[in-house]
């Protein structure tokens, strides 16, 4: 039984994870319908960013109290620089074009910000400082860490914060208006750029959250991790109902558990026919199903029509 | 068809301005393929600059060959640890004229490059390949300077079943990973011990607590892991956070200070085994390292072997009196040499005649040797 | 070969035969000016030039004909890759003959693309990418991992030792002497491949000029309306789907064949994505464009080898590594192409005006059906 406990915790950390992610994902595609496949690759430059100042923060004497607010900072300045570039130049001049170019460019993107990671951080792997002690606790059985319980914090609050923006806020009502049909939200006085760029900055600010929660649970960071954990993250937007930011956590969560589960009992349900080397096809299986027999997701209203 | 026309004048043209790598009257090219970008740069980077320490030091005691004076020339490329590109940079290689090869690293890489190096009769040396099928293949310019993953998996096992009876393994799925651990399992198992769950993950994984979680459940004395540090790192660390206080081992791809740096205080405990001996007890370590450490610093893993891959090369040419493969191979075959890593000599097939594999543990945030299992001390 | 040459050169017979004419002994004379001018690993990269031609072409079939962004087409390579390698080595013991596998594989991989295409018929163009991304990684992950509990695919250790083509019981791979003059192994298979692609480029453009073809360009221009005018788009769409795959399970055996050893490795996402810089670098939907492309990303990537020595030639080091640069020239090409001449390097004419119509008043009508039409 603590066995099962251990992996829905397990489960419950990496969709945490994965929902972060997935919310910027949702949020672009609630107002472009565009996949933004650089999200992930935004995430990774959060990562690394983070893990290079505050090693070198601490590498200089400065008190953890004071470098890892300074290193998130950095994070969160570097990755809305980058997703707001990102928007300006490759999505912007395409909004009208058309389907199969922003997906190409998005594609580019992606690969060019990989590359230029790993141009400039070298092509090893960055070590997060040990710097936040890890405290086990036992609970029925199972362990939790204290990052752990950091994360799912953070996943908790971030939505809370993103759910009261989109809802109480004139921002969040300018978004929300967007995404239901942009022209008209343009004759009802809303500065669409604005809206825009403004959904980016707060996607790329909760990537810059989310690499370093990631950066730091697993103590690395490298220029290749982006592109598997966004596809993934996309495929729980998916599964939760693309543009709906509950569905992103709901969708998240649930992936989390789903592989987790998955890679630790399938050798057993499938008696040794599958084992754990199929883990990675859990969220690629996930995403066809839903979009074969429920394309609105979990909780969306949004439907993948054809066109 | 203009345009063809022109693109084929086009290149005859470039190819006449493109720096020629052809030799000057007196250089012999010799190959050295690593991969140089990727996750396992450091570790190529390594094995070229051994390659780079012996060469030089060669050209500086001014060689002859046939009483006439020659200097060798390392030709490097890079084979991004990837089989396609291996070929394409072999082929490359063997049509610059290189005269033996020192490389590969990866034998997902070796394999496929060894038969276009056997096909043009170019003898290779790998100083780190060890899957067993690499010198399995039936050519006759297939060698190796490390101790292959029967070898190197036999020794884990062996050792992991004295930690206890009840082994679990990992592997990355990848044709290292693969390899050693199909071994360890013969190993564990011949040894009187269990293999009591194996599971799966890739190169590129960074989660691993859902099939930790599922070993943990099968209270294994031991973990083996076939893979490489940037993996090995992060379970470990997954290990200690899940309560599990199991012994971690894993095999050479674990063995290095990237493992140490990434696994931070986690890393502390684990074994892992290398083919070949520490450092500090090769018969040419101590100076070696004061050598390699003056121009290239730190020593990764490879690159004693590499070293002595090309000597062993040019030792050959150098007995038979002529660079050419089909002179010198006869030579490459009776070769005795005492070089750093410990004597050499190759059996039938090219592997290295009683190659050591020596187990480290990480005490106090270093590795330190622990026991050496094979190897003609043994004998 | 209508489509490939200017109008201007119909118009005089004879002016045609003779640009056919040059052009064929070009052909055959080339991998000896590369031989003689670059070595023989330039003919060896040629080779593989010709491989993703054939690639290359069949996917603008899904991509450039019928406008389904395909993200998984390295799958239908790696079937018939596979299928060859595990028929003609010591994997199982048998050794099939090439003729007979080589359409074999070709066939197998066309039903994986039925298999494949078969959900993706109602999901919408960036669906239709992630999805097809996912089926080509399922695929691979499955080749990664079939060694247990039957060993089909040898895991990752690859399949090595795989037959080579053989000829009149002379294999491809040895070199042998014709009439005084040597054919090594890369030139005997140029002259293999360039058959073959001369089959597929021809294929590629009979279909385009056809009725599927036609159906295609409807359905990639506007779906709704090509459903009214009475086209089955599903059986369409599968159709692009099939003879894409057929294409690349033809790549795929050759492949297997030339390079004797294949593994997981070799078919990555990064392959899919290449591909698809290839069609749309070279020019969406036009072979000649598609072709130019395929030739040029796989001869660049190697030139580009030669820009470190060039560096430490100049400035006397390396400043930047030039692998480090090529996937991310590739990234910047996508991108600069997309935004700038979205129709690649060799546009067809058609196909310039659709993607950069002259009349902005053409492109905001267009935009306003295609929107009313999504809603």
């Amino acid at each position: 039984m603590d066995v099962l406990l251990q992996q829905l915790i397990n489960g419950l950390i990496l969709g945490s994870l994965y929902a972060l992610v997935a919310l910027g994902y949702t949020m672009v595609y609630g107002i472009l319908e565009l996949i933004n496949f650089a999200h992930g690759e935004i995430v990774m430059v959060g990562a690394m960013v983070s893990v290079s100042v505050l090693a070198a923060l601490t590498a200089a004497g400065v008190p953890v109290a004071l470098a890892l607010p300074l290193a998130l900072a950095a994070a969160v300045v570097v990755c809305v620089v980058a997703g707001v570039l990102v928007e300006r130049v490759a999505y912007r001049p395409l909004r009208n074009a058309p389907r199969l170019a922003p997906l190409i460019t998005a594609i580019g993107v992606s690969i060019v910000l990989q590359n230029l990671a790993m141009i400039f951080w070298g092509r090893q792997y960055l070590s997060f400082p040990p710097v936040i002690e890890v405290q086990v606790y036992d609970v029925l059985g199972a362990t939790v860490s204290n990052i752990q319980i950091l994360i799912l914090i953070v996943a908790a609050l971030t939505m809370g914060g993103l759910l009261l923006l989109v809802n109480r806020t004139r921002l969040g009502r300018a978004m929300r208006a967007t995404a239901q049909n942009r022209e008209v939200a343009g004759l009802m006085g809303v500065d669409v750029n604005r809206v825009i760029a403004a959904t980016f900055i707060v996607g790329s600010a909760l990537a810059a959250v989310a690499g370093l929660l990631i950066a730091s649970y697993y103590g690395i960071a490298h220029y290749n991790m982006g592109f598997l954990l966004g596809l993934k993250a996309f495929s729980a937007a998916v599964l939760g109902g693309i543009g709906n930011i509950p569905g992103a956590l709901l969708g998240g969560l649930l992936l989390g558990v789903i592989e987790s589960l998955g890679a630790g009992y399938i050798g057993d349900l499938t008696g040794g026919f599958l084992g754990s080397h199929y883990q990675d096809i859990f969220a690629f299986l996930i995403l066809i199903l839903v979009l074969t027999f429920r394309p609105s997701g979990l909780l969306g209203e949004r439907v993948a029509d054809r066109a | 068809m203009t345009s063809k026309l022109l693109i084929a004048f086009v290149l005859g043209a470039a190819s006449w301005s493109m720096p020629t790598w052809l030799s000057a009257a007196g250089t012999i090219e010799i190959g050295c393929v690593a991969p140089l970008t990727g996750p396992q740069a450091h570790l190529g980077k390594d094995i070229e600059n051994g390659a780079r320490l012996a060469v030089d030091a060669i050209n500086a005691s001014t060689p002859t060959i046939g009483g006439q004076p020659v200097q060798f020339v390392l030709l490097v490329e890079d084979d991004q640890a990837d089989p396609k590109t291996a070929t394409v940079v072999a082929q490359k290689l063997v049509d610059e004229g290189v005269k033996g090869v020192v490389g590969h690293l990866n034998s997902g890489a070796s394999i496929p490059a060894s038969r276009i190096y056997a096909e043009n009769g170019v003898p290779q040396v790998s100083p780190a390949s060890t899957a067993v099928a690499y010198t399995n293949q039936g050519f006759d310019t297939t060698y190796r300077l490390m101790a292959n993953d029967s070898q190197q998996g036999k020794a884990l096992g062996q050792y992991a079943t004295r930690l206890g009876k009840r082994v679990a393994v990992v592997d990355d799925r990848t044709a290292y990973g693969q390899g050693l651990i199909d071994e360890v399992v013969k190993s564990v198992e011949a040894s009187g011990g269990k293999v009591v769950g194996r599971e799966y993950t890739t190169d590129k994984s960074t989660d691993f607590t859902a099939i930790l979680t599922s070993l943990k459940a099968k209270r294994p004395d031991v973990v083996v892991f076939g893979g490489m540090d940037p993996q090995a790192a992060p379970m470990v660390r997954q290990m200690r956070t899940l309560g599990m206080k199991t012994p971690f081992m894993g095999g050479d791809g674990m063995q290095s200070a990237e493992f140490i740096k990434l696994a931070g205080p986690a890393a502390e405990g684990a074994i892992g085994s290398s083919p070949g001996l520490p450092l500090e007890q090769m018969p040419g370590g101590a100076d070696f390292t004061k050598r390699f450490g003056e121009r290239f610093g730190k020593v990764q893993i490879y690159a004693p072997f590499s070293h002595d891959a090309a000597v062993v090369l040019i030792q050959a040419m150098l007995r038979a009196g002529s660079a050419e493969p089909k002179q010198y191979l006869p030579e490459l075959v009776k070769t005795q040499f005492d070089g750093v890593i410990g004597p050499i000599a190759f059996d039938a097939k090219g592997d290295l005649r009683d190659g050591p594999v020596t187990l480290y543990e990480v005490k106090g945030g270093q590795w330190q040797p622990v026991e050496t299992i094979g190897g003609p001390a043994a004998k | 070969m209508i489509g490939l040459l200017p109008d201007r050169l119909y118009q005089d017979r004879r002016i045609a035969w003779a640009a056919f004419g040059v052009l064929a002994v070009l052909l055959i004379a080339l991998p000896f000016l590369v031989e003689a001018g670059l070595g023989r690993t330039w003919v060896r990269i040629l080779d593989f030039a010709m491989l993703y031609v054939m690639l290359a072409l069949g996917l603008n079939i899904v991509v450039g004909f019928a406008g389904l962004l395909d993200l998984g087409y390295v799958a239908f390579y790696a079937v018939g890759a596979y299928f060859y390698a595990i028929l003609a080595s010591p994997q199982f013991g048998l050794h099939l003959p090439f003729w007979a596998l080589l359409p074999m594989g070709a066939g197998i991989a066309c039903l994986f693309g039925v298999l494949l295409g078969a959900p993706t018929l109602r999901l919408r163009g960036d669906y239709l990418a992630i999805v097809t991304l996912g089926f080509g990684e399922i695929i691979r992950i499955f080749l990664n991992n079939l060694n247990a509990p039957v060993n089909v695919t040898n895991g990752p250790q690859g399949i090595n030792m795989i037959d080579p083509v053989r000829i009149g019981g002379h294999a491809l791979t040895r070199p042998i002497e014709i009439l005084g003059v040597q054919i090594s192994g890369p030139h005997a298979h140029y002259y293999l491949f360039l058959g073959l692609t001369l089959l597929v480029i021809f294929a590629a453009i009979r279909l385009q000029h056809s009725r599927i073809g036609r159906a295609w360009a409807a359905i990639r221009e506007d779906e709704v309306a090509a459903e009214a005018m009475g086209i089955h788009t599903r059986n369409v769409k599968l159709l692009a789907f099939a003879m894409g795959a057929t294409f690349g399970g033809l790549g795929g055996g050759l492949f297997a064949a030339f390079q004797g050893f294949v593994s997981p490795e070799s078919f990555t996402l990064m392959e899919s994505i290449m591909i698809l810089c290839m069609v749309v670098l070279g020019g969406m939907g036009h072979i000649p464009g598609v072709i130019l492309g395929a030739v040029l990303l796989t001869m660049l990537p190697e030139a580009l080898r030669y820009v470190g020595p060039l560096q430490q030639e100049l400035i006397g080091r390396v400043a930047v590594d030039p692998s480090d640069l090529r996937m991310l020239l590739f990234g910047v090409a996508l991108v600069l192409v997309m935004l700038f001449r979205p129709q690649g390097l060799w546009p067809s004419p058609v196909r310039a005006r659709e993607l950069r119509p002259d009349n902005p008043d053409q492109v905001r009508q267009e935009q306003e059906s295609l929107y009313d039409a999504e809603r």
